[in-house]
């Protein structure tokens, strides 16, 4: 997949201190925050993350990545601390192609790829897509970004930096490909906010 | 790991040393920690990765050319801890028991450490290495004592 080169344990951090009940909070911050597209949830995780991922997004890795689970990082991330971090606790494969990847780990929303270099999923198994991690400078409930959809009883706005029109033209092309699509959890810090492929945005 | 990399690594001491800790009775192992503590003072240390149990899948080959199979699965018990000054030590063992794979840790981390790796050397790898070869030994003649010599008493008529 690519060059494995000797994991680097003098720098490493340690993982979930309780691996069993962290991972279960973590699992359950990131469902409800999927399951109400727009809110805002504290992940409850006490870990120090490594170098270029935060608190949130680390925690969420830790919780659901494993050795079944390709990871595409940015290959400054994948080289450095946090790919040395996610395999020594993960196990997981971290993948150099984004078409294979189960969790992509983006730096903001100018890095979002093209929809359709993304694992979709297939008709017959949607669920088999791709979840974007994406860390962003504010994260925000209230603001100039509408939400609908399940999970939401009328509407909700949002606010998350660097949003551009190419975003809201990202989302809803992603929308409009329902039930094929991927899901995202924006992070900032310890605070998480979903956006599954079902939600609706409008600006 | 290529093939190559695993065959020139499998001499190596801190190979050997692990696995020799890791084939050591648990009841022995704890007995030197006693006395390694006795000489030199084992340092705190911190969890990179708690001991966790889990299971590996042994591949086995039949002769030189047949095909890899699953011979079955064994239960594998791993952690990893670092010492205050930074050493990371790494302990793997066969079976259950956290307290096993804890020593080897410690010892794996103590070996990297120029101050006590000479006490880890003397006072628990040279008596396990010894222990061992006593085990092996008397194994080795509880079964040729059961040895036997297959010869031709009488050929037949032919």
């Amino acid at each position: 997949m690519n060059t494995v080169t000797e994991l680097d344990l003098a720098h490493m951090q340690p993982g979930f201190a309780e691996p069993v009940h962290e991972a279960q909070a973590a699992f359950r911050c990131v469902l409800d925050a999927l399951s109400q597209p727009g809110r805002v949830r504290v992940m409850p995780a006490a870990i120090t993350p490594p170098a270029g991922l935060s608190v949130a997004r680390a925690a969420m890795l830790l919780a659901l990545a494993d050795y079944d689970t390709p990871v595409w990082l940015a290959p400054a991330l994948r080289d450095g601390a946090a790919g040395h971090y996610l395999r020594f606790h993960c196990g997981c494969p971290l993948t150099a192609g984004l078409s294979d990847a189960h969790f992509v780990v983006l730096d903001g929303l100018a890095a979002l790829p093209d929809l359709d270099t993304l694992r979709l999923g297939d008709p017959a198994y949607p669920d088999r897509s791709a979840t974007l991690l994406i860390e962003v400078s504010e994260l925000a409930e209230g603001g100039p970004i509408t939400l609908r959809g399940p999970g939401i009883e009328s509407t909700r706005s949002i606010s998350v930096a660097g949003w551009t029109a190419q975003t809201t033209a990202f989302v809803q092309q992603n929308r409009a490909g329902f039930p094929l699509g991927v899901d995202i959890v924006f992070s900032c810090g310890d605070r998480i906010m979903g956006l599954p492929r079902t939600s609706i945005v409008e600006i | 790991m290529s093939a190559q990399a695993a065959s020139t690594e499998n001499d190596s001491p801190r190979r050997q040393a692990l696995g020799l800790l890791a084939r050591a009775p648990l009841a022995d192992l704890a007995a030197r920690m006693q006395r390694l503590q006795a000489v030199c003072e084992l340092p705190a240390h911190t969890w990179l990765r708690k001991p966790q149990t889990g299971m590996v899948m042994l591949r086995a080959r039949i002769g030189g050319n047949g095909e890899q199979f699953n011979l079955g699965e064994a239960t594998l018990t791993r952690c990893t801890l670092r010492l205050a000054d930074g050493t990371v030590g790494v302990g793997t063992v066969r079976g259950r028991a956290a307290q096993h794979a804890e020593y080897i840790a410690l010892c794996d981390a103590l070996l990297q450490r120029p101050d006590s790796a000479a006490h880890v050397n003397s006072e628990v790898l040279d008596v396990l290495a010894s222990a061992e070869r006593a085990r092996h030994a008397q194994r080795a003649a509880e079964v040729a004592a059961s040895k036997v010599d297959f010869f031709t008493l009488v050929r037949g008529s032919d």
